[in-house]
C-alpha cells in the first residue's frame, strides 16, 4: 500500500496512433519524437511534475518497448519517488483470465487496484498524445471548489474547424449541458482537450458499471462520460486557453514542430518556471560550419549543419551536408541529408538516409493541384537514393534505390 | 582484468591558479568548456567508459561549483549503491594547508580513502586536459609491460605550468630519465599527468614520502624512483590542448571549430558525460548569421554569430555581431552589441550597442557576473 495521495494521473498510452502511419510503426503514438529533443509524453509527464502530481501510471498496450525505456526509473521527470512516483502498466494476467485493453475506460478499470493502491481523492485522466503546457494543479482547485465529479479541460476552436473537435455545450455557471461528437452542424466551439479530472469514488463505481454493461465499447467519451452525464453527475468545463494540438496526423505533427518556430504560436519552451524535461544523453554542442545557412530553425546538440536550413526542425544528431537544403521539415534524430540533397515539407525518421541529390517532398506552391499535396514521409533507417524524387504526400517505408535523375 | 579494479583519483584543483578570475568563483575542474562541459568530465568520462566505477574527486577549495556540477555523479553513471563518486574536500585546517603543497599532500590527505578501496589499480589525472583517451587501452600497456608506473604523455609544446614532468628518454616504452621544468619553453614529451599504478605501491611511495619529509609528487616520488622502478610512458597522440593560460583556454576552446579534432573528442565512440539540462533546442531566428561556431542547447540566436562558441543559455539579440569569442552559460549580448575576441564568463550581460575587442593573443575576459 502506498501513502495517501490527494491525487494521482493515468495516463492513457496504449494507442496505436494509426494515423501516423509509419512514424509509429514500431513505437506508441507518446513516443513519436517532437520539438527537436522531446517526445510527446514529455508534455504529460511534465506537466505532471509542475503541477505537483507525482505519482503516474502510464497505461501501455500497442509497441511499449521503446515507451518502458523511455520512461525508465522517471528520473528525468523527477518521478522517481519514494512513494508514488512513474509506473507502467500493462495488461496482466489476473484470476478471472487475461485481456488486453479494450477500450480506455477498460485500461482503467483494470487497474483500479494500482489507483486504489494510493487511495486518492481525485485521478486526472491524460492522454498521452497533445502538445500543451496545463496546470492541473489549477484544475484541481476548479474541480474541487465547484465540487465537481468530473471535471473536462475545454477550449475553444474556430469554429470552421469546430466539426473535428468532441464538442460540449457549457451553461453559464461552467455545467456541461450536452456532449456533441464531431457534429457536421456545431451549435458550439468548446472542444475537450482529452484532459479529465475524477472524483475518484464516482469514477471507480461507473468503471465498475461499465464494464458489466453489455455491448459497451469501454471508452471514456463514448461510454463512460455520457453514462455519468446522463445520470446527472455533475460535470464541469474547465477553460484553458493555451496552446494545445493533438498531434494524431503526419499534417497536425508536422505542423505542431513548425508552431514552435511561429512567434503566434503561442508555445514556449523556453520558460524557466515550467520546463518540459526529456530524457537528454549529453551531447557536444552543434556545429555550424562556415558555408552553412540557417534561418529561423530550431537546431539540437550533436547536430553537424554544413548545408542550408530553413525553418525546420533539427533533432539530436542530424547531419546536412554541403549544399543541401532542408526547408519546412522536421529531421529526427540521428538522421542524414547528403550533400545537394533536398528535403522540403518532409519528416524525415530516426537514422533515415537521404542521398545526394535526392529530392524529397513538394513546395505547395509549386504543385497545380492542392488537393495532392502533403507532407512527405520517410520511415525510420530508410534510405533515398542518390538522385531520386519523393512526391509530396508520399510515405515511404522501405529504401528506394537511387540512379541518374529521374 | 576487471576493469572496476581500478580506483580513479582527480585534482579538481591543480593549476587553479593559471586562469585568474576565471577560477576565483570556481575550481580547474568545473572551468566551463567547449560550450557544454566542464573540465573534469573529461577525465571523469574517460575513467567511467574504461569501466571505472569508484571515483574519488580531492579538491581544496572553491568547490561549491564543482559540486553542484558534480552532484551525486548521476550523469556520469556514478551514483551507485556500491562505490561512484566520492567528493574528498579538506577536514581539517591542517589539511588545508598540506593540499598547497601539491599533489603530495592532496594524496596523503587521503591515505584513509586509499585504505579503504579495495582495488589493486589507482589512476590519477588532473583535469586540465581536454582529451578523450582510452584508458582501458593504457591499462593494458601497463600490465602487458609489467610496469610499475605509467605515465600518458603527448608530444608538443611544453605547458606553462609549474613542476611539470618531461620524458627525457624513453626506451621501448620505458622512460628512463625525466626532468622537471616550470614555465618551460618549445617542445618535448611531456607528462599528461595520467598516471596509473598498483594501489599498494602508491601507498608505500607516500608512506615512504611521509617519513622523508618530502614535498613534492613529481620530484620526491616519480623522478626519485626512475631508476628503482618500472616506469613506462605510453604516448598520447590524439587532440590533447592542455591548458595552462587563459590564451590556452581560449585557443583550446577554438581548436574544437576543426573537424578533426571534434571527431577526436566526440566521435570516437566513447561519450564525455556532462551534467544535462532541460534546455530547449536552440532557437535561430529570421535574420540570424552563424558561421563556423559551436552552439549550445538553450540558446537563442537572432544575430550574427562567426567562429565562436557559445554556451547553454545565451541570447544574441538582433544586429549583435559576436566574432571569434567563447561566452559561458547564460550571457546575454544585445541588441547591436559588438564582441570580438572576448571570454565572457557565466551570466555576463553586454548592454545594447555596446563594444568590446580584444586580440585573438590577447582575449578580453569578463568575470562571471558582469554587466557591460
Amino acid at each position: 500500500m502506498g501513502a495517501k495521495k490527494e491525487c494521482i494521473a493515468m495516463l492513457l498510452a496504449g494507442g496505436q496512433g494509426s494515423r501516423l502511419g509509419i512514424l509509429t510503426h514500431s513505437i506508441a503514438k507518446p513516443a513519436v519524437p517532437y520539438g527537436g529533443k522531446y517526445r510527446i509524453i514529455d508534455f504529460p509527464l511534465s506537466n505532471c511534475t509542475n503541477s505537483g502530481i507525482d505519482t503516474v501510471g502510464v497505461l501501455t498496450q500497442y509497441q511499449p518497448l521503446a515507451l518502458n525505456e523511455y520512461i525508465g526509473s522517471g528520473q528525468p521527470w523527477d518521478l522517481d519517488r519514494m512513494d508514488g512516483g512513474v509506473h507502467i502498466l500493462s495488461p496482466y494476467q489476473q484470476i478471472k483470465g487475461s485481456e488486453w485493453y479494450k477500450g480506455t475506460a477498460n485500461a482503467i478499470y483494470q487497474n483500479i487496484n494500482f489507483i486504489d493502491r494510493y487511495d486518492p481523492e481525485y485521478v486526472a485522466v491524460l492522454s498521452g498524445d497533445h502538445i500543451y503546457k496545463m496546470d492541473y494543479a489549477e484544475m484541481l482547485q476548479f474541480h474541487k471548489e465547484h465540487n465537481a465529479d468530473c471535471t473536462i479541460a475545454m477550449m475553444e476552436v474556430p469554429w470552421e474547424e469546430a466539426s473535428r473537435f468532441g464538442l460540449m455545450l457549457v451553461n453559464d455557471d461552467g455545467v456541461i449541458t450536452e456532449f456533441e461528437e464531431k457534429p457536421k452542424n456545431p451549435r458550439s466551439n468548446k472542444a475537450s482537450m482529452g484532459v479529465y479530472m475524477f472524483t475518484w469514488k464516482k469514477l471507480r463505481a461507473y468503471l465498475i458499471a461499465d464494464e458489466e454493461t453489455e455491448g459497451s465499447s469501454n471508452d471514456f467519451g463514448k461510454n463512460v462520460i455520457p453514462a455519468m452525464h446522463n445520470a446527472g453527475e455533475r460535470m464541469f468545463a474547465y477553460q484553458f486557453d493555451g496552446y494545445w494540438k493533438d498531434v494524431g496526423t503526419i499534417d497536425s505533427l508536422w505542423e505542431a514542430n513548425l508552431d514552435l518556430l511561429n512567434p503566434k504560436a503561442n508555445i514556449d519552451l523556453t520558460d524557466p518556471d515550467w520546463r518540459i524535461y526529456a530524457k537528454n544523453s549529453a551531447l557536444p554542442p552543434h556545429y555550424v560550419s562556415k558555408d552553412a545557412t540557417v534561418q529561423n530553425s530550431l537546431v539540437s546538440g550533436g547536430c553537424k549543419i554544413e548545408g542550408n536550413i530553413d525553418y525546420s526542425v533539427m533533432f539530436a544528431n542530424v547531419t546536412v551536408e554541403e549544399g543541401a537544403n532542408v526547408r519546412y521539415s522536421i529531421v529526427m534524430p540521428g538522421a542524414t541529408i547528403k550533400k545537394g540533397a533536398t528535403v522540403q515539407y518532409a519528416m524525415i525518421a530516426e537514422d533515415a538516409v537521404i542521398e545526394s541529390g535526392a529530392v524529397v517532398g513538394e513546395d505547395p506552391e509549386k504543385i497545380d493541384d492542392l488537393a495532392n499535396w502533403g507532407v512527405t514521409v520517410i520511415g525510420a533507417k530508410v534510405n533515398i537514393g542518390e538522385n531520386v524524387k519523393i512526391p509530396a504526400k508520399a510515405m515511404i517505408a522501405e529504401d528506394v534505390k537511387g540512379g541518374d535523375a529521374q | 582484468m576487471r576493469a572496476n579494479n581500478i580506483l580513479g583519483i582527480i585534482f579538481a584543483n591543480a593549476y587553479d591558479s593559471v586562469l585568474g578570475g576565471m577560477t576565483a568563483p570556481r575550481a580547474m575542474g568545473s572551468v566551463p568548456f567547449g560550450g557544454s562541459y566542464r573540465l573534469i568530465d573529461f577525465t571523469l568520462s574517460n575513467m567511467v567508459n574504461a569501466g571505472i566505477d569508484k571515483v574519488g574527486v580531492i579538491t581544496s577549495n572553491n568547490y561549491q561549483s564543482l559540486m553542484d556540477h558534480l552532484g551525486n555523479g548521476k550523469p556520469w553513471d556514478l551514483a551507485r549503491k556500491h562505490d561512484g563518486l566520492f567528493f574528498l574536500p579538506p577536514f581539517s585546517a591542517q589539511e588545508l594547508e598540506r593540499y598547497n603543497t601539491g599533489r603530495l599532500g592532496a594524496l596523503q590527505n587521503n591515505t584513509q580513502f586509499l585504505e579503504m578501496s579495495n582495488e589493486e589499480y589507482v589512476v590519477m589525472s588532473d583535469c586540465n586536459a581536454v582529451l578523450n583517451i582510452d584508458l582501458k587501452d593504457v591499462f593494458r600497456f601497463h600490465v602487458e609491460k609489467n610496469a610499475d608506473i605509467t605515465m600518458v604523455y603527448r608530444h608538443g609544446s611544453i605547458p606553462k605550468l609549474n613542476n611539470r614532468l618531461i620524458l627525457d628518454k624513453i626506451t621501448d616504452g620505458r622512460v628512463c630519465a625525466m626532468s622537471i621544468v616550470s614555465n618551460g619553453d618549445g617542445e618535448a614529451d611531456c607528462a599528461a599527468n595520467i598516471t596509473i599504478m598498483r594501489k599498494s605501491l602508491l601507498e608505500s611511495l607516500l608512506r615512504e614520502a611521509s617519513a622523508s619529509g618530502a614535498a613534492s609528487f613529481e620530484r620526491d616520488v616519480l623522478l626519485k624512483n626512475i631508476a628503482n622502478l618500472r616506469v613506462f610512458g605510453y604516448e598520447f597522440k590524439e587532440f590533447c590542448p592542455i591548458i595552462d593560460s587563459i590564451q590556452s583556454y581560449f585557443d583550446a576552446n577554438f581548436a574544437l571549430l576543426d573537424a578533426e579534432n571534434q571527431k577526436s573528442l566526440f566521435g570516437c565512440g566513447r561519450p564525455i558525460y556532462t551534467k544535462v539540462y532541460d534546455d530547449m533546442p536552440v532557437i535561430y531566428g529570421l535574420g540570424s548569421d552563424v558561421k563556423n561556431s559551436l552552439v549550445a542547447d538553450g540558446c537563442v540566436i537572432d544575430g550574427i554569430v562567426e567562429n565562436s562558441i557559445i554556451f547553454r543559455n545565451c541570447r544574441v539579440a538582433k544586429g549583435a555581431v559576436v566574432k571569434n569569442c567563447v561566452i559561458m552559460p547564460s550571457g546575454f549580448i544585445a541588441d547591436d552589441a559588438t564582441l570580438n575576441c572576448c571570454i565572457l564568463d557565466k551570466d555576463v550581460t553586454v548592454r545594447s550597442g555596446r563594444a568590446l575587442s580584444g586580440a585573438e593573443t590577447y582575449p578580453v575576459y569578463l568575470a562571471k557576473g558582469i554587466r557591460v
